[in-house]
């Protein structure tokens, strides 16, 4: 039997079926299953993406069933480069996240196997959502995730996490909505046009067909729906408030991926689908990115909160990615999606520590916390690692990235590249003043004992600090992936790279 | 093993000196010093034996390029992970690694009671590990790394100590600063590859003919930002005070012999967009004739003597700033005075040190005097260090400095006689305020409490200052013996029509001992033939005061910078909280239709919502245009 991304994507519910028979009582096993599952998983994954052909342009590893035949919507999945390293990030950090938080699930509202069962269904979900090559079927994890999600905060957070979860939800609903209208459109569209089909390669054809203000208006439901997933400034509020009521392992699955999908339906739907559209709409995004990038820096310098400041972190790195997919170069496409990647690893690195902070001091306010480099030195290390790989400190994964998307913006929008530069001096005071008040000065009373980390979260966070270095040093492998994805995407548009802009350029 | 492929060790030892102690642990305590020093040790070694293969082979075949790996690939931006060895890197491997070993054994003795000696040499080590990076990348991108990476050994090192709330303060302020002079260096990579498709020197040395004048004048300047952020000099000069405080060995190695000269081998290495873009170049002598003006000055009032060096390394490397700017006749003089500055202020720094060893940690050289007698060893090489600095021949300073303000004068016109005269009249301030360090710290009466005990340092601590101090008086000769240090590097730079003379040498270093006279003698008088007050006097002129406030550089950037940008940082959470999510909230509670006192809140704002989207709209369209430009 071949290893298929069916196959992989429907493992995890295998371990949520298992989880389901064992006795509640049996916790630790619980705990064990779900973290073999993840594990068997990732080693899957990776075993398949070592034969992903780096050479070709074309969805790989496809599959295609026939599922409800009278709407000609079909079980289609495969993946490109940009597919392939996202579906790798989420399988990595899953095990990560079950390891790092192994008692976070005690003292929620339904129990230790409810609490794994949903990691597992949406860990199932983060895997199809990504290999998805048919829209509806797409459209089915897009909305499903939120589930689990939602119970997810609403369940095992802590302060007010019902409001939070329900504001998330909404807010998702909401652009999930407005997406489920375009695709209703599309459907439409498609079917006025040789055939009713959600097939996204042929989906990606209809455009000649299509009316400009047509395009437009199908483009912006899906461009709304991604921008609060994303999120984009202004739809972020929600963001904060889920980071910093959900479990930090649920906040890394939060950030780390399920964010992700709004900016890998960037490329995937909105470029792809509506190229036109997508060029009437690039100044607005671009603004809108380079307001992300600021505004979430100014509001992360603000934060109070240790959770909420990385959430503001984040937006202002979505905004960067966000950035690099418009600015339709090569260096920015594929800095984008590697900005993705390394994005999900070093705020998973800061959301675990900073999760771990949080519950040995009962606490996430930032003024809480000082001196616990001396007190808790290899949790404090973390963290500054963590905060350094943020701030794209050259050397670790994220600079690549961001760098890539900076230069790759620069050659096609030189003011939007400038402006997005401040950024790094933002980034310096957002990771470095958190650090002062919490890690730095004396030990202020109520962490004079707190405990450094233990065996098991050492085991968690050093495969993530590991991927931060080495992606820094050697990028390579995962470029050799992205890059003929990304240049596809860009020539799809119909760009091509700028020429060195000197006389008789190279 | 002094071929290319041994380039690598070079980084390879420290940063797996840094990379051990870090892991070990507390296990690494007894030994990690050692270990450290033996890795800077080993590559001071490879360095030398590298030097003399270098010099047995011809001129065009000097440089070695050592190709590690394939870095960044994307489309044309293609970056590898490579090394190049050429003359001008040679110099700084050798007084990294060098001047860094030195102060490794010395810190061996002068760290021995801290309980954190191990992870001080292990930032050591990283630190020699990414200068010899941002020294020997072969492209702008890899020496970004290098760049970065010395900016964070130095935040480490700054903030050892960061217990201390001023010194975590300290340590921030330094990255900070450095960051934003970095957007510069960012700035030029991105110039340089959407011109001309290139970020490594070679590529950037043979497009720059055709970039053109505005791209190359846009790249000089963006260049120039970074190397006044990593160099504190002005208007970026503000963190270097703060960052005194550090242990005094990092002071020595980062803060003034190595990392702070960093700003001019960028330039120096980018001689080909500087000579191509007069107007960047005549910026770059116009912040290094400002800065070494600024420098000197707040030398003259500063008590601590710490921060006394360290206003007068800002002022030396305003020289070599200057000396770079200068164009192909300046960039040897700018290195040679880096070289020599590397000998004589690692040297006074390690002297202090020394003082503050025997005098309890006190830094307050109105709490000194008189230490001539009980530290003998360390007034010598001090000493020695003081007459380099001061340019007193035949001196290492001497040669060097004179150089740089022979040339600087010979630069044609107003522009000429205007920065060789700014050039002579920092000599005066520097012989002042050094004179000044020299009678307050070990030749005035005794100052000092009851409970000093002043005595010399161990031997660990003297012998770097005596091997320095060596330095400080053979350098100058032996480099302009022949033009040796001229000649060595002319390979790497342009070759230049000889200018006319504004005045003969021998006059321009008349003048030169004739200034520095002036201002010995005048420190003499002051400090040296007069009583000097054991707590600085505050009924002072406002001159003096200013000076004190270092020129009024803090108070500038809290009100041009921090308080703006912390007003405005309050003002986005504000908006955050109650417009935008207001906002949402409140049409949320609207559209549900079911909180009735919350609409009642909320519709009071309704109006000040509708103005601020209208604002808001407008602003948008007005960002969508200027950036579509």
């Amino acid at each position: 039997m071949t290893l298929t991304l069916t196959i992989i994507m429907l493992l995890p519910l295998l371990g949520a079926a298992l989880i389901a028979a064992i006795p509640a009582a049996k916790a630790t096993l619980v705990k064990q299953v779900a973290l073999a599952t993840t594990l068997v998983v990732a080693i899957a994954t990776i075993l398949k993406a070592l034969s992903f052909n780096t050479e070709s342009t074309a969805l790989q590893f496809r599959q295609s069933y026939s599922w409800i035949p009278s709407f000609a919507i079909n079980w289609a999945m495969g993946v490109d480069g940009i597919a392939l390293v996202l579906i790798l990030m989420s399988v990595v950090l899953a095990p990560v996240v079950i390891l790092a938080g192994w008692n976070e699930s005690e003292g929620g509202r339904w129990g230790v196997k409810t609490f794994y069962i949903l990691i597992l269904v949406l860990e199932t979900m983060m895997i199809g959502v990504f290999a998805a090559t048919d829209l509806f079927l797409f459209y089915v994890f897009f909305e499903a995730m939120l589930i689990p999600v939602y119970f997810l905060i609403g369940g095992y957070g802590s302060g007010e996490r019902a409001a939070a979860a329900v504001k998330f939800l909404l807010y998702s609903l909401f652009g999930g909505l407005l997406m489920l209208a375009s695709i209703i459109g599309l459907y439409v569209i498609s079917g006025n046009n040789g055939g009713h089909t959600f097939d996204i390669t042929a989906l990606s054809e209809l455009h000649t067909s299509m009316s400009s203000t047509t395009q437009n208006v199908l483009f912006l439901g899906f461009f709304i729906a991604f921008a609060i997933k994303a999120p984009l400034w202004p739809f972020h509020t929600w963001l904060p408030d889920a980071a910093k009521s959900a479990t930090a392992g649920s906040s890394v699955l939060l950030l780390g991926v399920l964010d992700k999908v709004g900016t890998y339906g960037m490329i995937r739907f909105c470029l792809s689908i509506f190229p036109d559209a997508s060029k009437t709409f690039t100044p607005v995004i671009i603004v809108l990115s380079l307001i992300s990038i600021l505004y979430g820096a100014f509001l992360a310098i603000g934060a109070k909160d240790i959770k909420r400041l990385i959430a503001y972190t984040s937006i202002s790195h979505f905004g960067f990615i966000t950035l690099g997919i418009f600015a339709m170069t090569s260096q920015a496409q594929s800095g984008a999606t590697l900005y993705m990647f390394n994005h999900g690893f070093s705020t998973a690195a800061l959301f675990l520590v900073a999760g771990w902070m949080a519950t040995r001091r009962g606490s996430s306010t930032i003024s809480d916390f000082g001196g616990l480099q001396r007190v808790t030195p290899v949790m404090a290390w973390s963290f500054f690692i963590a905060g350094m790989s943020s701030l794209a400190l050259p050397g670790l994964s994220s600079f690549v990235s961001e760098f890539l998307v900076l230069v790759g913006t620069y050659t096609r929008y030189p003011v939007a590249a400038i402006i997005a530069t401040f950024g790094i001096v933002l980034a310096a005071l957002y990771i470095l003043i958190p650090v002062q008040r919490a890690l730095h000065g004396p030990t202020t009373p109520g962490n004079e004992d707190l405990k450094d980390l233990n065996l098991r979260e050492k085991v968690a966070i050093a495969p993530v600090i590991a991927i931060i270095v080495v992606l820094g040093f050697y990028p390579s492998p995962l470029l050799k992936i992205i890059n003929p994805a990304a240049a596809h995407v860009v020539s799809q548009q119909g760009y091509s790279d700028p020429a060195p802009t000197m006389n008789g350029g190279k | 093993m002094v071929t290319s492929t041994s380039l690598v060790y070079l980084i390879g030892l420290p940063l797996f000196g840094a990379a051990f102690l870090l892991l070990m642990g507390r296990k690494a305590d007894k030994w990690g010093h050692l270990l450290a020093t033996a890795m800077s040790a080993g590559s001071f070694a490879l360095g030398v034996a590298h030097f003399f293969a270098m010099t047995n082979r011809a001129t065009e075949e000097r440089a070695l390029t050592q190709t590690l790996f394939s870095w960044i690939k994307v489309g044309n931006f293609d970056v590898d992970a490579a090394l190049l060895l050429d003359q001008l890197s040679i110099c700084f491997v050798l007084l990294i690694t060098g001047v860094g070993t030195l102060i490794h054994i010395y810190s061996i003795s002068y760290m021995s009671h801290d309980e954190n000696r191990r992870r001080f040499f292990a930032y050591l080590n990283l630190f020699i590990a990414a200068m010899l990076l941002l020294v020997l990348g072969n492209s702008y991108l890899n020496l970004y790394v290098g760049w970065e990476g010395v900016g964070l050994a130095s935040y480490l090192l700054i903030g050892f100590w960061n217990q201390k709330p001023a010194y975590a303060t300290a340590s921030k302020k330094a990255f900070v600063m450095n960051r934003v002079g970095d957007m510069g260096l960012s700035f030029a990579i991105m110039i340089a590859f959407a011109t001309m498709g290139t970020v490594s020197f070679e590529g950037v040395k043979d497009a720059a003919e055709r970039a053109g004048t505005p791209a190359l004048t846009a790249m000089g300047i963006m260049l120039l930002i970074a190397a006044a952020g990593k160099s504190a000099q002005f208007p970026l000069q503000a963190w270097l005070g703060d960052a005194m405080a550090g242990p005094t060995p990092v002071s020595a190695l980062i803060h003034a012999a190595t990392m702070v000269t960093a700003g001019v081998y960028l330039i120096v290495r980018s001689n080909f967009v500087f000579d191509a873009a007069p107007t960047a170049q005549l910026l770059v002598v116009i912040v290094g004739a400002i800065t070494l003006m600024f420098g000197a000055l707040v030398g003259t009032a500063k008590d601590d003597i710490k921060k006394a060096l360290a206003a007068s390394t800002m002022s030396q490397i305003g020289y070599m700033i200057l000396g770079a700017g200068l164009g192909p006749v300046g960039y040897a003089f700018a290195i040679m005075h880096l070289l020599t500055h590397g000998f004589f202020k690692a040297g006074m720094f390690l002297g202090a040190g020394s003082v503050m060893h025997g005098m309890n940690d006190e830094v307050n050289m109105r709490k000194y005097g008189a230490l001539r007698k009980f530290m003998p060893i360390t007034f010598v090489t001090f000493g020695l260090g003081y007459l380099a600095i001061i340019g007193v021949p035949p001196f290492a300073g001497f040669y060097s400095k004179d150089m740089i303000i022979e040339t600087a004068f010979n630069a044609g016109g107003a522009k000429g006689i205007i920065l060789g005269s700014v050039a002579l009249l920092g000599a005066a301030i520097t012989a002042f305020y050094m004179t000044r360090v020299m009678v307050l710290t070990f030749t005035s009466k005794a100052r000092w409490d009851d409970e000093a005990h002043p005595h010399e340092s161990p031997v660990l601590m003297w012998l770097p200052m005596a091997v320095l101090a060596i330095g400080s008086v053979t350098t100058g000769f032996l480099f302009t013996r022949g033009d040796a240090l001229v000649n060595w590097l002319s390979p790497l730079f342009e070759h230049h029509e000889h200018h006319e003379e504004l005045l003969p040498p021998i006059v321009v270093s008349g003048l030169a001992l004739t200034m520095v006279a002036v201002g010995v003698a005048i420190a003499l008088l002051k400090y040296q033939f007069k009583d000097v007050a054991a707590v600085a006097p505050t009924e002072v002129s406002w001159a003096t005061r200013f000076a004190r406030n270092d020129l009024g550089q803090d108070t500038f950037n809290e009100t041009i910078f921090m308080r703006p940008g912390q007003a405005l940082t309050r003002g986005l959470v504000t908006v955050d909280e109650v417009v935008i999510d207001g906002a949402v909230n409140g049409v949320g509670a609207i559209a549900v239709g079911s909180g009735s006192t919350l609409r009642r809140t909320q519709s009071g704002y309704v109006r000040s919502y509708a103005a601020l989207i209208l604002i808001g709209a407008l602003a948008l369209l007005t960002a969508i245009w200027v950036v579509t430009q």
